[in-house]
């Protein structure tokens, strides 16, 4: 052997594709966006589910009875959810002072 | 048969925490691609808001499996997708979710070609009139008049007539639809869903950014577009076409909401209400479109030529 002789290596993985998972948070606690926090009052609520289907979010959940709540960790506080309320059972109340 | 919100199944069909703007309508919209079409589903995104919206690895902030792509080639793409998928026996739809600019300037060679070879796709073009992503550029669907940062002073043409452009490549299905009217839209996209071969579906979604209106008035301001007439709602479906129920009212003009009610909720328009002549040509754009419904709804279209 006159030990010039290249040494092959075996092909290992050249690239590792970036792969994202759908998940909560990829942009973090978007809730922390809000000036202006949407405050249901179920007493006014029909179930018209109209809050769910528009909000942009996902954060309009439904209760098995499908009476709403809000998830208050990821709501922007874009106001969609009480803009289309047929009762206006949906209030937008500015975040800050007193909690 | 009209589709019952509490039959929908309580999940998730979004992706909360993700980075589009408050109010953005493509992520209403992807919620509802969800809501019709369930998880058998691959999306193919060219660049846009709705790439930035995805957020950074490992997470994304949309909930689908997606093939990010360069402009040119969306269309492209989901075409060979589509033939993989079918080679290897699996049902999987295979969705083109792409901008107005993507669709109707930068990546229609590609679109033009998939309807043209009749391609198993549906087609989504979401349509907020403006390259948003980049900072509000015009776009050939920016309608006339409108402020965009490329067209201070109005933009100088009409929007594009490209649902009816789509729909003289003589493709299965073509409809328009619009984030106002959810219900409308899933129904489409269920339709679209049964039928084999290249499927376009023109979604009319308002942007807050862009169009300069507060975040709460999306959902009403797609409502008043179809209203007021200023985006027709149809359906063509091998060779018929047919105004969808919530435009159908509004073929008399005199039926319909005033344009000005529309356009005074947006900053983008406020040189067009100033303007009576500029007023005129928005409106002339508004007629010419409507002509070209009614002319279809006529029956223009030949069934014969329907592939
Ligand atoms: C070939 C090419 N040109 C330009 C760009 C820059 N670019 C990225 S997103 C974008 C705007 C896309 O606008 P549209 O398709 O309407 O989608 P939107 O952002 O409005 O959702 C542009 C111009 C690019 N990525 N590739
Ligand atoms: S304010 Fe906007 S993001 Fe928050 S729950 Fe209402 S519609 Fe959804
Ligand atoms: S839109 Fe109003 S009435 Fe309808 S479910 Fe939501 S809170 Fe209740
Ligand atoms: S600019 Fe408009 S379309 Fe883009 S993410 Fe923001 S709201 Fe959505
Ligand atoms: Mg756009």
């Amino acid at each position: 052997m006159s030990g010039t002789a290249a040494v092959v290596e075996k092909p290992k993985t050249y690239w590792v594709a970036p792969i994202s998972y759908p998940a909560p948070a990829s942009s973090g606690k978007t809730g922390l966006w809000r000036t202006e926090r949407p405050v249901i009052h179920l007493e006014k609520c029909v179930k018209c589910l109209y809050c769910w289907l528009y909000c942009p979010e996902d954060t309009i959940l439904r209760r098995e009875d499908d009476y709403v709540y809000v998830d208050y960790d990821y709501c922007k506080g874009c106001g969609i959810c009480a803009a289309v309320c047929p009762t206006n059972a949906i209030d937008m109340v500015p975040e800050g002072g007193e909690s | 048969m009209p589709l019952r919100l509490a039959d929908l199944p309580r999940r998730r069909y979004g992706s909360p925490g993700n980075a589009a703007c408050p109010g953005c309508p493509e992520t209403m919209g992807l919620r509802y691609v969800k809501m019709a079409l369930g998880d058998n589903v691959v999306l193919v995104i060219p660049a846009g808001c709705s790439s930035v919206i995805q957020g950074i690895r490992p997470k994304s902030g949309i909930n689908f499996p997606i093939l990010n792509i360069v402009f040119a080639s969306a269309a492209s793409a989901a075409s060979g997708m589509s033939s993989a998928f079918e080679m290897l026996g699996q049902d999987v739809k295979v969705v083109v979710w792409a901008g107005d600019g993507g669709t109707a300037d930068i990546g229609f060679q590609a679109l033009s070609g998939a309807a043209e070879r009749n391609d198993d796709i549906i087609y989504i073009c979401v349509d907020n009139e403006a390259y948003m992503n980049t900072g509000i550029q015009r776009s050939g669907l920016t309608p006339y008049g409108a402020w965009t940062t490329t067209t201070w002073t109005g933009k100088t043409e009409p929007k594009k007539p490209l649902p009816f452009i789509v729909l003289a490549h003589n493709v299965p299905y073509v409809a328009t639809a619009t984030v106002g009217y959810p219900q409308d839209f899933i129904e489409k996209l269920r339709k679209a869903a049964t039928i084999r071969g290249f499927k376009y579906i023109h979604l009319h979604a308002p942007c807050p950014v862009g169009w300069r209106f507060d975040p709460s008035l999306t959902a009403k301001i797609a409502q008043l577009a179809v209203q007021t007439g200023a985006f027709i709602l149809f359906e063509y479906e091998n060779g018929r076409f047919r105004l969808s129920p919530y435009s159908g009212m509004y073929r008399d003009p005199k039926r319909r909401v005033p344009l000005e009610e529309y356009l005074k909720l947006q900053g983008r328009f406020q040189t067009v209400l100033k303007d009576p002549q500029k007023l005129e040509m928005l409106r002339a754009e508004i007629d010419e479109m409507w002509r070209w419904a009614l002319l279809l709804e006529k029956g223009m279209a030949s069934p014969e030529l329907k592939k």
